[in-house]
């Protein structure tokens, strides 16, 4: 203790005193607080930065997000429009099969009228020229009777002979 | 630019190194012609080493006309005597260190015994000595020389000036720092993530990162300084390190918060009748136990890691005779490299542990306690 005590030197305490007091003012002035400033605004920059790409990453996400969703969307409005489609296809070709149908069916129904007609026509003429011809037989044999029956027998084979019933 | 300038900074070291002149003088080994043979010589010598040296002497030898030589330059002596202020160079006193150059400083005459420079009493022309070398009728002087130690903080503050100068006007340039720096931020940023924000909290770390960068690379620099062959002991000198530690104590003391005073003087939680034996005992903690454990700590590392290299490098006197030369040189130089790559790891160490130290010290001054109420 007493070598310490003879050891310490109040000069060298006083000028390191001095030295140390100079270091810290200078050295703070024109190092450090330049030095912890710099690291400081590049430590806040890195930072900012790495927010920005997250918010970037983020935002990112959400466009895609976004636009899965609009494509879905859009996916879902061009099935539901091709449906839409399909029907109305199907429907007018149901539509035009149906009255297709009945117009088929009508003339059907029309031509079987007309052909009933014109065969109860057709009847009624023949009807009518079958009348004529009897009244016709019936006359000509009327007069053969007269003369002679073999006569009137001989008429009534020739005339049925060149009847033909048409 | 920054490379070149440091390089241009070597340079002018170099130049101031290798212009050293060459000064006679009649030391105190004249008589032996200056060899360091005896292990009390080499107590002697380990001894002038660890104490602060008013020339700053590299290494001495003898001529063939068996004059002792010294390499080196001498340093000024600014000393405060009664007859007030007195500077000449060191050189005056012809690397005489027992007292037996008187020199003549005008109207005082002035001698120098073991680095320490003492002003004869009125009239006396030599200096007296009693039984244990202690002189009679000469006292000491307030001496404000640029001394070795001086010198080599003055070193020290010039190249953490130029690095962290560099390093400083490097960021105007752009945020990645180039030469030197690119060594020094990851350095700074060690002191502030690893010592500073984990001990003092990240609230009020700032304020005292000047002082914690500035005390962190004063020491370690000057540890390093003390390893070269250059031979600076800075930070084992009692005076620098008692410097250090008062200047951390008068930090703490100075921003202490009111809890911190709180705390000490008048401790919650606490039976009142301890409550003045607590403050006392806190007290005599922080305001002499925890800087003396500071000062003793650094200075007895330092002086313990070069007296025990200087032990070892002298091995190589001591055991010539049991070993012979070469045994005992190999054995000297073995031991030496391995203290010596310890004693870089405890340079590094000793200036962070004090750095660390002193974080703690005003971590523990300026904290605020939120939970008050629970003590």
């Amino acid at each position: 203790m007493d070598q310490l005590l003879n050891d310490f030197s109040p000069g060298l305490f006083f000028m390191q005193v001095i030295i140390l007091i100079v270091l810290l003012v200078l050295l703070g002035k024109f190092a450090w607080k330049p030095i912890l400033k710099s690291l400081d605004e590049r430590e806040e920059g890195i930072q900012s930065a790495l927010d920005q790409a997250e918010a970037a990453k983020k935002e990112m996400q959400n466009l895609q997000a976004d636009n899965d969703r609009l494509l879905k969307e859009a996916r879902a409005e061009r099935d539901a429009m091709m449906k839409e489609a399909r029907e109305i296809k199907d429907k007018i070709i149901a539509d035009a099969k149906d009255e297709a149908k009945e117009e088929a069916s009508k003339m059907i129904e029309n031509a079987k009228a007309t052909i009933k007609q014109e065969q109860q026509a057709a009847i009624a003429e023949l009807k009518k020229k079958v009348a004529d011809l009897s009244i016709g037989i019936a006359e000509t044999v009327v007069k053969k009777e007269l003369a002679s029956q073999d006569e009137q027998l001989k008429l009534v084979e020739g005339m049925l002979e060149d009847v033909t019933l048409n | 630019m920054i490379a070149k300038k440091s390089i241009k900074c070597l340079a002018i070291l170099a130049i101031v190194f290798s212009s050293l002149n060459v000064f006679a003088g009649g030391g105190g080994n004249s008589e032996k012609g200056g060899q360091i043979n005896t292990p009390e010589d080499i107590k002697g010598y380990i001894k002038h080493h660890l104490a602060d040296s008013h020339d700053f002497s590299l290494y001495s030898y003898t001529n063939e006309a068996g004059e002792r030589k010294h390499v080196g330059f001498p340093l000024p002596v600014i000393v405060w005597t009664s007859k007030g202020l007195k500077t000449f160079m060191s050189s005056k006193f012809h690397h005489n260190d027992d007292g037996h150059v008187v020199v003549d400083a005008g109207d005082v005459k002035l001698a120098k015994i073991h680095s320490k420079i003492y002003e004869l009493n009125e009239g006396v022309e030599h200096v007296a000595f009693d039984d244990h070398h202690h002189a009679t009728n000469a006292h000491k002087v307030l001496d404000f020389s640029i001394t070795k130690s001086v010198f080599g903080m003055l070193v020290a503050g010039l190249l953490m000036f130029l690095g962290f100068g560099s390093l400083a006007k490097g960021y105007k340039k752009g945020a990645i720092p180039t030469g030197v720096g690119r060594v020094l931020e990851p350095l700074v940023l060690y002191v502030r993530d690893e010592i500073a924000r984990p001990n003092i909290g990240e609230k009020k770390y700032k304020r005292f990162m000047p002082y914690l960068l500035t005390v962190f690379f004063f020491i370690w620099i000057l540890n390093l300084l003390g390893l070269t062959p250059i031979g600076f002991n800075v930070t084992g000198q009692i005076a620098v390190t008692i410097c250090l530690a008062l200047f951390t104590a008068v930090i703490y003391l100075t921003s202490g918060s009111k809890d911190f005073w709180a705390h000490t003087l008048w401790m919650p939680g606490v039976p009142v009748v301890l409550r003045p034996i607590l403050a006392v005992i806190e007290l005599v903690g922080f305001v002499l136990i925890k800087p003396f454990s500071l000062l003793v700590r650094l200075f007895a590392n330092i002086t313990a890691g070069h007296f025990v290299v200087m032990s070892l490098i002298a091995l190589m006197i001591v055991l010539k005779k049991d070993f012979g030369p070469v045994a005992s040189t190999g054995m000297s130089f073995v031991l030496a490299t391995f203290i010596m790559v310890i004693e870089v790891l405890v340079a590094f160490l000793q200036a962070f542990i004090f750095t660390m130290l002193s974080a703690l010290f005003i971590g523990m001054a300026v904290e605020e306690h939120e939970h008050d109420h629970a003590h």
